[in-house]
């Protein structure tokens, strides 16, 4: 077991008053929460954070916690507290009530000196788990799909690590494998609700749900915009100019698609309902980009020399005064 | 759980265009109606249309979603319905902003 170095984990000095701790604390909590946080790693350091606050915001844990800080380097990695390390200190249970985070997600450490519950490790506190009941967590995790899978459905495979509690009643990280179903027509950022696949609940009480968030790869050559797909698509000048009939590549298969003549660089053609399927149908951008073969051949000089003479009234830049 | 391994899981998805009743949202939530309530009045959510009756309330299914963050932010930082509501407020904008970010790069 790993020792934690609480004060570290909010970053205060080990003489901090009780204020300190809670600044501390809440500016942490706020830079972490996971529904507010970009951080990758927000989830397990608002845990820490929330676990290190459980200690530190209460005197009498806070003093046994700094008791045991005094000599914890003894034990080096394989941290042990002293069987007595507690000795002399009242803990009253109830202070935990109304806690930010739930003590089945503390660390082990945490659970070692404090017991599950966060109150006292012997006696009183334990009992009160009789007859207590609640409905099971909800749990979020990501799943990352590619777009060809939202316009034809997929099954995915997904690994899932969650504390759940075990047989002793100490929480435990439990891996599991469930197969999703990632139904037609799912677009980035939707949740897919599982019902009773979160946490299990306690004394009977129904087991949570599991929120799927899904996340799109990033596509080489779409563009994702809710409902919608776009295409950059290069055409050739002669083919701006005159207009074709081309094959264009969409998720769900190549399709042909007429070119008006004299288009420009930049026009968006829609081809309507052919983006990410569902009752409400996305559409398919493709938006032109005219682009010139790198290297011109003497002919193909020669022809737009022709051109340049041909067009010498033509001035595209007419709107800008030059 | 052994079953799962097998078995193919299919979930709902929550999206915008399904709707959920007010009683169904509460219950989904767990909440008291009073407690939704004060999320309507404080605009975390939003009925699709406002009715006369309560019980005619219609909402999109990511509701729920937005009235769980709405209460986990409560919880874990303290703040009150309005915070939360200018928290989701702002987070919304965030990811529009994240999204015309990558649509144009």
């Amino acid at each position: 077991m790993e020792y934690k170095d609480y004060y570290q984990i909010l970053g205060v000095d080990k003489d901090a008053t009780q204020d300190e701790i809670k600044r501390a604390y809440r500016k942490l909590a706020r830079k972490y929460h996971p529904d507010v946080s970009s951080e990758s790693d927000a989830e397990e350091r608002f845990k820490e954070v929330g676990e290190a606050y459980e200690v530190l915001k209460n005197v009498e844990k806070r003093a046994a916690y700094d008791q045991l800080g005094a000599n914890w380097k003894n034990g080096q990695n394989g941290f042990q507290p002293p069987p007595d390390w507690d000795a002399g200190f009242e803990f009253h249970s109830g202070d935990y009530a109304g806690s930010a985070s739930s003590a089945a997600d503390f660390s082990e450490f945490f659970e070692t000196l404090f017991g599950q519950d966060g109150g006292v490790r012997y006696g009183a506190g334990s009992s009160d788990h009789a007859g207590y009941q609640a409905r099971g967590e909800d749990s979020h995790a990501k799943v990352l799909i590619d777009l060809e899978d939202a316009y034809q459905g997929a099954s995915r495979s997904l690994s899932l690590r969650a504390t759940v509690l075990g047989k002793d009643g100490r929480p435990q990280l439990k891996e599991r494998t469930l197969n999703i179903k990632i139904p037609k027509g799912v677009r980035q950022g939707q949740h897919i609700r599982l019902q009773g696949q979160g946490g299990s609940g306690m004394g009977g009480s129904p087991d949570g749900d599991l929120y799927l968030e899904i996340e799109f790869n990033s596509h080489s050559i779409y563009k994702v915009e809710g409902r919608d797909i776009t295409l950059e698509l290069p055409i050739s000048p002669w083919e701006a100019a005159l207009g074709n009939k081309l094959h264009i590549p969409t998720p769900a298969g190549k399709v042909d698609m007429k070119i008006p003549a004299g288009v420009s660089s930049g026009k968006r053609l829609r081809l309507k309902g052919r983006g990410i399927p569902g009752k409400t149908p996305g559409d398919f951008y493709v938006t032109l980009e005219i682009v010139l073969p790198e290297y011109l051949s003497e002919k193909e000089k020669t022809l737009y020399e022709a051109l340049k003479l041909e067009t010498q009234n033509v001035n595209p830049r007419s709107k800008l005064g030059v | 759980m052994g079953e799962d391994k097998m078995k193919l899981l299919t979930g709902v998805v929550v999206s915008d265009y399904e709707s959920i009743s007010f009683t169904e949202l509460c219950h989904c939530c767990m909440l008291t109606q009073e407690q939704v309530l004060t999320m309507v009045e404080h605009g975390i959510i939003e009925p699709m249309e406002f009715q006369v009756t309560r019980s005619h309330w219609q909402f999109t299914s990511d509701s729920m979603l937005r009235i769980q963050t709405a209460v986990r932010l409560q919880r874990d930082l303290g703040v009150n319905m309005a915070g939360a509501a200018l928290a989701l407020e702002l987070l919304d904008e965030i990811k529009t902003l994240r999204r015309l970010k990558d649509a144009r790069q």
